[in-house]
């Protein structure tokens, strides 16, 4: 362990902590961690992952920063619009801790690239806000068994959850198949309470920040729903089933699948 | 009393809190267990607050001696 006075006096507050430590920290530093998105749920993931010294982030996005994001997209300000948001996330990141190696992913996540991105990684938060690229990101982790941080946000709403595995469920032991587009609302007609996302995305941020280190109980085979107007946190147990076309014993899904690009959240389990 | 083998040395004297617990804590988790660190500091919070935080953590606080220079020393043994 080779910590130079300057990350010893960044990073005291993890070394002090007894589940954490320098070796705790050293573990951080040498983790490589995807973000799927750069958006609301990516923003506060990839500030807090970066100040917690992850060595390595890698950001898929294939936007740029809009000033209809700034009322919740953190990573972002108004000198960024129009940047790609890789770019701008990678700067804010940078500009908190220059340790990190951010690496840039300007490209839709899709069936051909998959593989070959998540494969590189030990650790994956989905921030994505539609349904292809988050059953992309649910099969992919199950076939490389990377375990995978699920968050999303509707309206005043959020689900959090860990996929991992061997250990628990998968998104599609939830909801097996996509809904028909156009069944849910789309994220243009969906409004969203700009904080939900920091109070979601950093959730993901702990539970990767945790699994990590290899503390504590990870969300797995638990479902998080957050209500932010009743403000209260809720929690339903999720099993695998046997049934499932991914992570069940005679799986029918195989190879990856893109979906008809469209978004929304699947709501009632 | 019988004599302590002292297995490392750490000189902390400059450090302040946290840093006196920090550099000592990375000190013993570089060290195998059961084997016995001497902490020297200028800093006399640090004679409280770096004991007790060494025994939350498990560790065995051997000695806190006042050196009567202005610096202490601390005597511990990892768990
Ligand atoms: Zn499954």
């Amino acid at each position: 362990m080779n910590l130079t006075e300057e990350q010893i006096q960044r990073y005291s507050r993890h070394i002090i902590l007894p589940q954490v430590g320098g070796i705790g920290q050293q573990k951080l530093m040498d983790a490589k961690v995807l973000l799927i998105g750069a958006g609301g749920l990516g923003s506060p993931a990839a500030l807090y992952l970066a100040a917690a010294g992850i060595g390595k982030i890698g950001i898929v996005d294939f936007d740029k920063v809009d000033i209809s994001n700034l009322q919740r997209q953190i990573a972002h300000g108004n000198e960024d619009i129009g940047r790609w948001k890789t770019e701008s996330a990678k700067n804010t990141i940078n500009g908190m801790n220059p340790d990190v190696e951010v690496v840039e992913y300007r490209v839709p996540i899709n069936a051909e690239n998959a593989m070959d991105i998540v494969s590189q990684y030990d650790v994956v938060v989905d921030g994505t806000d539609n349904f292809p690229s988050r059953y992309l990101m649910n099969d992919v982790t199950v076939w490389l068994d990377k375990p995978l941080v699920y968050g999303s946000i509707f309206q005043f709403d959020g689900q959090i959850s860990v996929f991992k595995k061997g250990d628990g469920p998968c998104y599609r032991c939830l909801y097996p198949f996509p809904p028909p587009p156009g069944s849910v609302p789309s994220c243009h007609e969906a409004g969203v309470i700009g904080v939900l996302p920091g109070i979601v995305g950093s959730i993901q941020a702990a539970e990767a920040i945790k699994i990590v280190l290899g503390i504590g109980d990870p969300l797995i085979g638990r479902l998080m729903i957050f209500e932010a107007l009743e403000m209260k946190f809720h929690e339903m147990k999720i099993r695998k089933n046997p049934e499932c076309p991914v992570c069940g014993d005679s799986p029918t899904i195989t190879e990856p699948i893109d979906y008809e690009e469209f978004c929304g959240v699947q709501v009632g389990v | 009393m019988t004599e302590i083998q002292i297995d490392q040395e750490l000189d902390i004297r400059g450090e302040v809190c946290p840093f006196t617990f920090v550099k000592s804590k990375l000190a013993l988790e570089s060290m195998d267990s059961a084997k016995v660190l001497r902490i020297i500091t200028d800093y006399e919070p640090a004679t409280d607050n770096v004991p007790r935080s060494m025994q939350a953590e498990g560790h065995e606080v051997i000695s806190i001696a006042d050196n009567n220079d202005g610096e202490w020393t601390i005597v511990v043994r990892k768990k």
